[in-house]
């Protein structure tokens, strides 16, 4: 390829790499404020402006190599822009099947099964480093939702016990002001854990393109646009997942999204000390399970569950799948031609999941209308009835 | 430890998120069953109020917000200090 179609390439990578953390920020919302939007300890408009501007400072907090999603899982001098690219593609994609069913899958798994697909479809299995994606990512993962389920079902039994003397308005009333607190605090970690994913994967294609030499550090212009990026999708809340995770779940109480968001908050820092980077999304399932499991009488719908569980053990196998069939469209094409083509059938697959998405709107008015077995609110009709 | 599961750090996560992400909200409700405490005289106001009016119950949730608040504080710290490295 000409030095000037590379260029091309390169702009092309920037804005699906954008593009993600746009779907990484908007899916994600929910994992912060599902639990304050449902017990109304914040409103939905307040959830999300605050969510946004915790997520562009915590983006901005951590400033670390960013690249170690790449470095550590695949090899990193096979990388080619075609390929970081297609994985994009593939991870953009699957975010926004999920959002489209209200499904708090991992952002990261997406984005990681992505540029693993197509790093296969490209170079084949020595490419990728099994051990690393199995240590730093799989283990991490299976494990994750549990250990944050244990520490908001202990949280859970522990807050009720303490506060079960006091009458409920007062109590309520208190436990949402300290909800305001961890969620916070989530969506700080969640800034600081997630923006850097996308600045990792346009280090590495201006590494790739040898805008940048190797091992260079993230420039200053990456770091400023994918923290505005993943602010503005946090912003546009992905109002289907917080339904999902606020409602469908289980009913929360005040006391119990406060147990929720502090397991989360907590198991996020701890794994981030020990050099961990856990999907924020499984964690605050976890929790939010937890919190129900630690309350009497409160009722877990474990077919949601069991759906969430589901979508998480093909989140990346069906990002890698989708990440190879791009890379094998752009490169059966070739050249710039080839990702052109990737780039139409992706804005025409985007345009019709949210065409789709219109037949049952999901934002900051319905939100939290009664749960009836699906994302998609019962029309007014329906509630009326 | 192994090679493809550190089980000394997944130990310590879950001992430290027990610690943190459930004792913190168990001190924060103790900080509000405390605050809430009524104190001499009181006459009972709103249905949702925050403060008892114990002199007692206000020192010990002022104390139980400070323990709460130090760890909010480190754990901010610690997402700087990671990020930096």
């Amino acid at each position: 390829m000409s030095h000037a179609s590379n260029d091309i390439v390169l702009a092309l990578v920037i804005i699906a790499g954008l593009s993600f953390d746009f779907t990484n920020g908007f899916h994600d919302t929910a994992n912060a404020m599902a639990t304050s939007i449902a017990t109304r300890a914040l409103s939905p408009r307040i959830a999300v402006v605050l969510s946004a501007a915790l997520n562009l400072v915590g983006a901005f907090l951590s400033l670390s190599v960013a690249a170690t999603i790449a470095s550590g899982l695949v090899e990193t001098g096979l990388v080619t822009l075609t390929v970081v690219f297609a994985g994009l593609a593939g991870a953009i994609v699957w975010n926004l099947l999920t959002w489209l069913f209200g499904i708090p899958s991992s952002s990261s798994h997406a984005l990681i099964g992505g540029v693993i697909g197509s790093m296969l479809a490209a170079a084949g299995s020595h490419a990728v480093k099994w051990q690393g994606l199995v240590s730093k990512v799989i283990i991490p993962a299976a494990l994750s939702p549990f250990v944050a389920a244990l520490v908001a079902t202990v949280g859970t039994v522990l807050v009720y016990r303490i506060a079960s003397s006091m009458r409920e308005a007062g109590r309520s009333h208190g436990f949402r002001i300290g909800q305001v607190g961890s969620a916070s605090l989530v969506s700080l970690a969640h800034g600081s854990n997630d923006a850097q994913k996308t600045m990792g994967i346009i280090t590495l294609a201006l590494i790739a393109n040898g805008t940048l030499g190797a091992g260079a550090t993230t420039p200053i212009w990456v770091i400023v646009i994918c923290a505005l990026t993943i602010a503005a999708g946090t912003y546009a809340g992905g109002w289907r997942v917080i339904r999902t995770l606020g409602k469908g779940l289980v009913e929360i109480e005040p006391p119990q999204g406060l147990a929720a968001e502090s397991s989360s908050a907590a198991v996020i820092l701890v794994s981030t000390h020990f050099g961990y980077s856990l999907s924020t999304t499984q964690v605050a399932t976890g929790s939010i399970l937890g919190c129900g499991l630690g309350k009497k009488g409160a009722d877990v719908r474990w077919n949601v569950a069991g759906r969430m569980a589901t979508a998480w053990l093909t989140t990346l196998p069906a990002a890698g799948a989708m990440g190879a069939i791009s890379y094998f469209i752009a490169n059966g094409i070739g050249g710039t031609g080839g990702i052109i083509v990737d780039l139409i059938i992706l804005i025409a697959f985007s345009s019709g999941i949210y065409w789709r998405s219109r037949a049952s709107t999901v934002n900051a008015r319905n939100v939290n209308s009664e749960w009836r077995g699906t994302v998609a609110p019962p029309r007014r009709a329906e509630v009326e009835a | 430890m192994n090679d493809w599961i550190n089980f000394t750090a997944v130990w310590q996560i879950v001992v430290v998120g027990l610690l943190a992400g459930a004792g913190l909200p168990a001190i924060f409700a103790i900080g509000i069953r405390a605050l809430g405490t009524p104190g001499k005289g009181h006459v009972t106001a709103a249905e949702d109020e925050l403060v008892g009016g114990s002199p007692a119950g206000i020192a010990l949730a002022v104390a139980c917000f400070a323990i709460v608040g130090a760890a909010i504080g480190y754990g901010i710290y610690i997402v700087v200090a990671s990020g930096h490295k």
